[in-house]
């Protein structure tokens, strides 16, 4: 158990953008939504997953729908404690603390204004371990915690409680509510048991989204080379070096699908690299063949400073590195694939895990 | 004969040049930048007027860039007292205005704001009705707490600005003359940043008012009488006084918009590479269509974050007066600079500094006409100037790599007095360009900017693609630009697009996307 205070809330929103993997939107707002409740409130506490007792409930709340209308309607800030409060009024029982959904992107910082507000822990822990756009795609799925009861708010004051028969018709149905609603809704699901937590929750990928934003920061001031040592703390791959020549974009379906292409430098002169993505990265394509795929996380990263650029921002002269990071070993499984793997996004190839393609195989 | 006057005020120079109907290049003078920023710009006036022989009833417009708003953001002096109001209510609570701000800042503009109900949706749709008792009661509030200008920002105002618009008739009728920044007018989606470029607006309306007072009297006393005044905005294009007044934010970085825009006349490239090798840094600028490329990013002025849009610029530690070293018996290039202290700081001038230009005066391409300065005096180990020549022309090679967008290879001009650094002989084998040009006139590029900027147009807004197909959308954003450009007194005829971005909204099923355009014109005089 420890406090968050306001540096440790910026860390975060940094880090949770390389945890973003390109998508997640911008963690800015979330953060000074963050830091405008703990100004107020006092700093927050942050619980390890074997701090929560067996028998405890565990609400967490997130930010649903699309991150450029959070940028303009911005929250009223307590709509959140609306969903958690429907949930457990429902469920009967008191939340002993709230959580992240994601630990990619703006999701990541959104629960740290709810735990200020109510007076009550956030656990270390998300349910992605990355980001990912849709309501199934959740590691709690696989255990068979359902996303509801799920309760949504909007600022307006309307508040709806659902009950559905599976995740997938959560995510359909929840969906045209968000769009109702105004385009973002705040939402309470995936209520989970401590005990049921221990298991299905992917754990500390708060405290790595901070080490991640601290290192960031430093690294800015001592002059440390950023990507090394990034890489190093969450076992990544640097999978191409390169500049950024051109990006399409297309929406389809409501999803912004598109690619980037990279042409190499340096060490990677003579190289091409692609990376398509739907929101959050999907494939990274070097020379035809595909050397890393979701559910892994790919992440491009600004040469010298090491700040993640996402796929909104993405465009023409930007030189990063592009990096593969692996992602939770539950997304590895034949029932993770199947809900997250290359096919369900359109790729018409077997999953090889990040490490394995490049030759670091064990 | 029709004249035009361009001003461009540096920190150490204010340039002048007159420029004919056909844009030829009349006259062009050097002065020093006074403490009195005013009588700096009287004497170039005076100067230019003198030199060139002109008589002043021939000059009908004089173009100004100026730093007036952008140092007193930054010394946070003369800055009014400013009511903020955001329309959005029960919206936006999460995060009060002004939240972001250095504390200095805040202080100095007062921090007086309100929330009320109100503002839109992505797709046009009310959240609530505009609460006009609530505006009125913010008004009084304002005016017990004696702002001098306000700011109105309204939930997805660059959709519907009605809000914003109904508030400030409100917020006039109750507190009498008032200058007013709506929020829609200047930045685009993003409501804090969109609202923070407002407030600094609304903060900089005394400053504005103060030097256009103090320009126009430069005028009068210079016998300008038939001439009328124009300052340059950042984005390359003219605010008559009227605008100026209103939006005095735009000027912020114009200066380096100018520069770009004078070496896209000067050469007539309108689609590359600008080098402006100054004392201290190096700014590298892209052009298209003879526009600076515009920075993608959110972009801090005076330490608050704005959705403004400002030039796309690579600013890189080496200039002239940068210094030289040896780390290791390797070749060290800044971070340290002399700047403007070259002259005798530097070794050439007896100095114990080895610079840049002292560089390019050991390897021989570089020569300056100035007694005092004797490259014998360098005394470098030619081998260590060879090498330091290399990474001069390296550094600049890897700036203008990072800057341009394709891997073809680019023209690029090179300006500023800082130009000396790259040797002539190598202009055709700077990696990854074209042609390198450093153009006659280069050292007037700013002011030449000013001179010929154009007038724009710009709409940024979010189409629902539901019941409309993407190219209508695209049709009728344009339509809305160019619209904007005449109204801003561009001539009709010669109204044309210069930028159409389009970026879908992600996680938002119904394919609204955000269309941005800008179209520019000739000023019609």
């Amino acid at each position: 158990m420890r406090k968050l205070g306001i540096q440790s809330i910026e860390d975060i929103a940094l880090g949770a953008a390389v945890l973003g993997t390109g998508g997640g939107g911008d963690p800015y707002i979330g953060k000074l939504m963050a830091v405008d409740a703990v100004s107020e409130c006092g700093p927050v506490t942050l619980v390890d997953p074997s701090e929560v007792p067996d028998d405890a409930l565990i609400v967490p709340t997130a930010l649903m729908g699309a991150p450029t209308v959070a940028v303009e309607k911005i929250p009223r800030g307590d709509e959140a404690i609306g969903t958690l409060r429907a949930v457990e009024k429902r469920l009967g029982t008191k939340a002993f603390a709230t959580m992240s959904v994601e630990a990619g992107g703006l999701n990541s910082t959104i629960p740290l204004s709810v735990a200020a507000r109510l007076g009550i822990p956030v656990v270390d822990a998300d349910g992605m371990g990355r980001a990912f756009p849709e309501i199934q795609m959740f590691t709690f799925h696989l255990h068979g915690i359902t996303a509801t009861p799920m309760a949504m708010a909007d600022e307006k004051g309307n508040a709806i409680l659902l009950e559905t028969i599976s995740d997938q018709w959560t995510e359909r149905i929840a969906r045209s509510i968000t769009v109702a609603m105004g385009g973002t809704a705040i939402v309470s699901l995936y209520s989970i048991l401590g005990r049921q937590l221990k298991e299905a929750a992917v754990p500390n990928t708060i405290t790595m989204a901070e080490k991640l934003g601290r290192l960031l920061r430093e690294a800015k001031l001592s002059k440390k080379d950023p990507v090394r040592e990034l890489l190093t703390l969450v076992h990544g791959h640097r999978l191409f070096k390169g500049k950024v020549l051109d990006v399409n974009r297309r929406t389809v379906a409501g999803f912004a699908r598109g690619e980037a292409i990279l042409e190499g430098i340096e060490e990677c002169a003579g190289s091409k690299f692609t990376i398509q993505f739907q929101n959050e990265n999907l494939v990274a394509i070097k020379d035809g063949r595909i050397l890393v795929s979701v559910p892994d996380l790919i992440t491009t990263l600004e040469i010298e400073t090491g700040l993640p650029i996402t796929t909104e921002t993405l465009r023409y002269g930007y030189r990063v590195v592009v990096v593969g990071i692996p992602c939770d070993r539950r997304w590895r499984t034949d029932e993770g694939l199947k809900l997250v793997g290359p096919r369900y996004f359109g790729y018409d190839i077997d999953y090889v895990p990040v490490e394995h393609m490049m030759g670091h195989g064990g | 004969m029709p004249l035009r006057i361009g001003i461009d005020v540096g920190g150490t120079h204010t340039d002048a040049v007159i420029l004919d109907k056909a844009n030829r290049l009349i006259s062009a003078v050097k002065t020093a930048t006074t403490p009195d920023v005013t009588q700096g710009i009287l004497n170039a006036l005076q100067e230019i007027l003198k030199t060139s022989g002109v008589n002043p009833d021939d000059v009908n417009a004089v173009m100004l860039g100026t730093t007036h708003c952008t140092n007193a953001i930054v010394e946070r002096k003369r800055l009014a007292v400013v009511g903020t109001l955001r329309i959005g209510k029960p919206s936006t609570l999460a995060i009060k205005p002004l939240t972001a701000f250095p504390q200095d800042l805040r202080r100095s503009l007062g921090n007086v704001w309100e929330i009320v109900s109100g503002g839109h949706e992505y797709d046009g749709r009310e959240i609530g009705p505009l609460n006009e008792n609530e505006v009125r009661e913010a008004a009084r509030k304002f005016r017990n707490a004696r702002v001098e200008a306000v700011s109105v920002s309204s939930v997805f105002s660059p959709i519907c600005p009605d809000h914003e618009k109904k508030a400030a008739e409100i917020l006039l009728s109750e507190i009498g003359s008032v200058p007013l920044t709506l929020s829609h007018e200047l930045g685009s989606i993003g409501l804090l940043e969109r609202e923070n470029a407002a407030v600094l607006n609304a903060s900089l309306v005394k400053v504005a008012e103060l030097a256009i007072n103090a320009f126009n009297e430069a005028m009068e006393r210079a016998c300008l009488d038939r001439a009328k005044l124009f300052l340059t905005q950042n984005d390359g294009t003219l605010m008559s006084i009227e605008y100026a007044r209103k939006y005095p934010i735009r000027t912020v970085a114009s200066g380096s918009t100018n520069s770009l825009r004078g070496a896209a006349f000067l050469t007539e490239i309108n689609d590359g590479v600008v080098v402006d090798i100054g004392g201290t840094t190096t700014l590298v600028g892209v052009l298209t269509k003879g526009f600076p490329r515009e920075s993608a990013i959110a972009v801090e002025i005076g330490g608050v974050r704005t959705n403004f849009r400002m030039p796309d610029l690579l600013a890189v530690g080496c200039g002239g007066g940068t210094v030289v070293s040896s780390v290791d018996g390797k070749v060290q290039i800044g971070p340290e600079s002399v700047g403007y202290e070259l002259e005798t700081k530097g070794k050439a001038w007896g100095g114990d500094v080895l610079t840049t230009t002292d560089i390019a005066l050991a390897a021989g391409y570089a020569k300056i006409d100035d007694p005092k300065c004797r490259p014998n005096q360098i005394g470098a180990d030619p081998s260590f100037v060879l090498e330091a020549v290399e990474r001069i022309i390296g550094t600049v090679e890897e700036s203008i790599d990072k800057m341009k967008t394709s891997a073809n290879p680019v023209p690029v001009v090179l300006v500023g007095g800082g130009g000396i650094l790259i040797p002539r002989s190598r202009y055709d084998q700077l990696r990854g360009t074209s042609k390198v040009i450093r153009p006659e006139h280069f050292q007037y590029a700013n002011a030449i900017g000013a001179a010929i900027a154009q007038v724009s147009g710009e709409i940024d807004r979010v189409y629902s693609l539901e019941n409309m197909t993407r190219s209508d959308a695209l049709s009728r954003a344009t339509a809305l630009a160019k619209s904007e450009a005449t109204k801003a007194g561009a001539k009709p005829e010669s109204v044309r697009v210069v930028e159409v971005d389009e970026v879908p909204l992600a996680y938002l099923p119904g394919n609204a996307t955000r269309v941005r355009v800008k179209a520019v014109g000739e000023l019609s005089l």
